[in-house]
């Protein structure tokens, strides 16, 4: 049984939200070199929308993200799947990590961070989309 | 080649969107991708006429021997043409058949698959490949039979083709493996050198066995045949492409294809020679108990496919050539058969042949087509029906083993095919109009050019056999006769197999006159007939329905400490006998322990029996949330940030969960009896030792080279990164990943069904609820 949060929690939520999904890209992106990737950004990004939806509820999440949960996981399973065709245009066996260098930025542009993403993807995907249908069934029971 | 047949593939995907440009036109732009295929299959005639075998190389996985590589030789060609030639004119058929229909574009999709599936089948090289496509025909037949989705004999029909022919799938794989094994290579044409060294080996007889399992399945021979007149719940195009001219003789084709390597003994002429003459006598006599049209037409193509095992089962020379001749006729009229029964259906708007008559006033030409393509089946001169025929009766009477039965069975089967003929033929359009569901007007064009073409095939091809030599030696060369000098004419003179079509033709006769009768006299076998095959299959599906049912009804009893003991205990006697059983334990221990990481596993353990003994719910799991965090303090401790960052966000997200479920749980209490706690204290106890047990044995003593050496050793130079535990998860191991993805994606559609949909079943069975809550 979830209603809306407090003003506390509303304000706090409305400020934390950015930083939280910032931070979580942050984790995904130095994942090859340092703590994070994919996976745990995927985590932190949940808990970011787990908290603007107990403050602001369901229907405020939906509205912001637009997309379904269950849509973010097809996509990340699209793009993990995606992952794995360079190697096979390039001719190396299934799944070999192919890098590319982004000239000006520096940035190490890969196969692994394209499946690093789909995995981030899945994760927050298949934690909303249970989530979203906790609340969604709780609801339902409660109209009764 | 291979290109082609992949990217239409893709053209087929592409379906959907080539009807958003070109909407009722579309069959037609698709009909290009088949008729490019055959203008290229034509321009390879002449090497394949000169007895050329072209190897189109192409390595796939060549780690294990998978190669893409296509054989075309002269029975793959054939093979091949009939595929994209039929297959362009269904699609131009189909057309005007599902006109207007809400699902062409799916249709569309299906069928093209289908066609590059069948392509590949027929050309692949290697036994791998060939099972690939062997198996994506059925599952498009699968698609194709169901099509109709919302009528339930159509799904009905549509499984069970599925499961028939899948389960031969199963028999075949395992026959191919022995193949490979017996012949030592995966390569079709390599067997078929081998042929002395297969049938000599030990693993003939059972690979034989698989094998036949499969193409018999696969073929609707007997007893399989009866998924075959189910699966006319298709629409027309497809019984008339996937039913007739291509896919059930996917199962003749394999047979051609290995008679080099497999053909000859004993076990096979036999085999193959029985049950193929079997079948065309229960084709044929089952066929002529139909009214419907299009289950008249599937039974006698049973009676074809039986005749086609046969013929290959005799296995000479002549009974190869007639083998040949008798393919191509059958698709031929077959094709055109089914796509007239498709027009008489959609004109009259029945498909009962009892129920329609002189028809041949309002649309003439399709009775003129009707009957060229009738009279090719009925085997009369001159057409390519005709020489099949005779052709056919001459290798029976030329059979090494059970002659006088097969030669008895052949007979049956030519005069009531004959008779079948006739009832097709002739029965809708002579006699009076009748009236009919919708009011009959002459076929549209598109729907009459293809049958048209296919029955002035047969007419010229009879006519002028000579068209077919080199074509028929060059197919036989590849399906074990070479060098055949092959000379076909119509006429033979007065011999001995004009003598039974004659008699075959007066008793034809007699039976079409006669045939309302006869059905009614043969509807009396009823009950006998519903103790056939297909009772078996039946009751084969409910007894596994029924066991499926106990078996989950058993281990799926929902409660979960069931599965946690279940699966505890596996683990414990799998890792104990591995253990203790297949190697020496050798444990070195030295406890060296810093305070705080004593307080750290002080504080575990006091969670873990704290959440054991708690009498609330909340207090339980703050237990266990203590332990989580010592657990991600031990991460911390042991250098392992990654691992115990996970660990933090897992409880956290657990908080979460809980939040949102807590107040729907039902009251905490104790569900189990003081001896089951004990027996659960034991299991657990078990396991802890067993997995400390196992800790420690793999921490003294090193066996084995650590693969975390190398982990740590390549994660910078080969994977690029310096977070190994990242590199491993997207690089090293990153299929293992791919397969957890999909896990995860799997456990969020199924907690979203079992809330969603339960919820929706409830809504729909409590219209005005009374929910019981219980907020404990």
């Amino acid at each position: 049984m979830v209603r809306s949060g407090t003003l506390i929690l509303k304000a706090a939520a409305r400020l934390l939200l950015p930083l939280q999904l910032l931070f979580s890209l942050f984790l995904l992106l130095r994942g090859h070199d340092e703590p994070g990737g994919g996976f745990i950004a995927g985590l932190v990004a949940a808990g970011a929308f787990a908290l603007y939806l107990f403050a602001y509820g369901l229907r405020a999440l939906e509205a912001m993200l637009k997309v379904s949960p269950r849509d973010l996981v097809a996509m990340g399973l699209l793009l993990g799947v995606l992952s794995t065709l360079p190697a096979w245009w390039v001719g190396d066996p299934f799944f070999t990590a192919q890098w590319w260098t982004v000239p000006i930025v520096d940035f190490k542009a890969s196969s692994p961070l394209v499946f690093d993403i789909g995995v981030y993807l899945v994760v927050v995907g298949s934690v909303l989309t249970a989530i979203t249908a906790l609340v969604k069934t709780d609801q339902q029971d409660d109209e009764r | 080649m291979q290109l082609a047949v992949l990217g239409g593939f893709l053209v087929a995907g592409m379906a959907p969107l080539l009807h958003h440009w070109f909407g009722a036109r579309t069959p037609l732009v698709m009909a290009l991708l088949p008729v490019s295929l055959a203008a290229w299959l034509l321009g390879q005639w002449p090497a394949i006429a000169a007895g050329e075998v072209l190897l189109l190389e192409w390595a796939w996985v060549p780690g294990l021997d998978i190669t893409l590589t296509f054989l075309i030789d002269g029975l793959a060609w054939l093979f091949a043409m009939l595929i994209t030639v039929i297959g362009a004119m269904v699609l131009v058929y189909s057309g005007e058949y599902l006109r207007g229909h809400r699902d062409l574009p799916r249709f569309l999709v299906v069928i093209t698959a289908f066609m590059m599936s069948m392509l590949g089948l027929v050309l692949a090289d290697n036994l791998v490949t060939l099972f690939v496509f062997w198996e994506l025909t059925s599952i498009t037949s699968y698609l194709l039979i169901g099509f109709n989705h919302t009528d339930l004999g159509a799904r009905k029909a549509a499984l069970q083709g599925l499961f028939v022919t899948v389960a031969g799938g199963l028999a075949l794989l395992a026959g191919f493996a022995m193949l490979a094994v017996a012949g030592d290579s995966w390569s079709l044409s390599e067997l078929a050198r081998r042929g002395e060294l297969l049938r000599d080996h030990a693993l003939y007889t059972p690979l034989l066995v698989c094998i036949l399992l499969g193409a018999f399945t696969k073929s609707a021979q007997f007893p399989f045949h009866f998924w075959l007149p189910n699966a006319m719940a298709a629409p027309t195009p497809v019984s008339a492409y996937l039913h007739s001219a291509t896919m059930v003789k996917a199962g003749v084709y394999l047979l051609a294809r290995l008679h080099p390597a497999l053909g000859g003994t004993d076990g096979w002429v036999i085999t193959l020679s029985l049950v193929g003459a079997l079948t065309m006598a229960t084709g044929a006599f089952l066929a002529i108990q139909q009214t419907n049209v299009k289950k008249l037409l599937a039974y006698s193509t049973v009676m074809a496919l039986g005749t086609l095992t046969m013929l290959i089962g005799i296995g000479t020379e002549a009974a190869l050539i007639a083998f040949v001749i008798f393919l191509l006729a059958h698709s031929l009229y077959k094709g055109g058969l089914f796509m007239m029964a498709g027009i008489l259906d959609h004109e009259t708007g029945t498909k009962d042949v009892t129920a329609m008559g002189g028809l041949r006033r309002v649309m003439p030409l399709t009775a003129a087509v009707a009957g060229l393509a009738a009279l090719s089946l009925a085997g009369l001169p001159p057409l390519l029906g005709f020489m099949g025929k005779e052709l056919m009766f001459a290798s029976v009477l030329e059979a090494s083993a059970w002659r006088p039965l097969l030669l008895l069975l052949a007979f049956t089967a030519a005069f009531l095919t004959l008779a079948v003929a006739a009832i097709v033929a002739l029965r809708p359009f002579l006699g009076t109009l009748r009236e009919t569901p919708r009011v009959p007007h002459e076929a549209p064009s598109a729907m009459l050019a293809g049958p048209a073409l296919l029955a002035v095939l047969s007419l010229s091809f009879g006519l002028v056999p000579g068209l077919l030599d080199s074509l028929v030696s060059a197919t036989v060369a590849g399906i074990g006769a070479p060098a055949a000098d092959v000379h076909l004419t119509l006429w033979h003179g007065v011999n001995l197999p004009l003598m039974l079509s004659l008699a075959s033709l007066l008793l034809g006769l007699l039976t079409y006159r006669h045939w309302d009768r006869l059905r009614a006299w043969l509807a009396r076998l009823d009950p006998l007939m519903a103790r056939g095959p297909e009772a078996g299959y039946e009751r084969l599906m409910a007894g596994m329905v029924a066991f499926a049912g106990w078996q989950t009804r058993m281990l799926q009893n929902g409660q979960l400490r069931n599965y946690l003991l279940t699966t505890l205990l596996v683990l414990v006697g799998l890792v104990g006998h591995a253990l203790l059983f297949r190697h020496t334990l050798d444990i070195e221990f030295a406890l060296s322990l810093y305070l705080h990481e004593a307080v750290v596993a002080g504080l575990m353990v006091a969670g873990a029996v704290a959440a054991c003994v708690m009498r609330s719910r909340l207090a339980a799991v703050a237990a266990l949330g203590v332990m989580g965090f010592s657990i991600a303090l031990t991460f911390v401790l042991f250098s392992a940030p990654d691992l115990a960052i996970t660990q933090l966000l897992v409880e956290t997200l657990t908080v979460i969960l809980l939040v949102l479920v807590l107040f729907r749980l039902p009251r905490f209490a104790t569900l189990s009896t003081p001896v089951e706690r004990l027996r659960d204290l034991a299991v657990a106890s078990l396991t802890g030792g067993m997995i400390t047990l196992l800790m420690l044995s793999v921490l003294s003593g090193e066996r084995l080279p650590r693969i975390s050496d190398y982990m740590v050793a390549n994660s910078q130079p080969l994977g690029k990164g310096h977070n190994i535990v990242n590199v491993i998860l997207v690089d090293f191991r990153a299929l293992d990943t791919l397969g957890e993805m999909f896990v995860l994606a799997l456990a969020a559609i199924g907690v979203y069904a079992m809330l969603r949909f339960h919820a929706a079943e409830y809504d729909a069975r409590h219209p005005v609820p009374p929910p019981e809550r219980d907020d404990g």
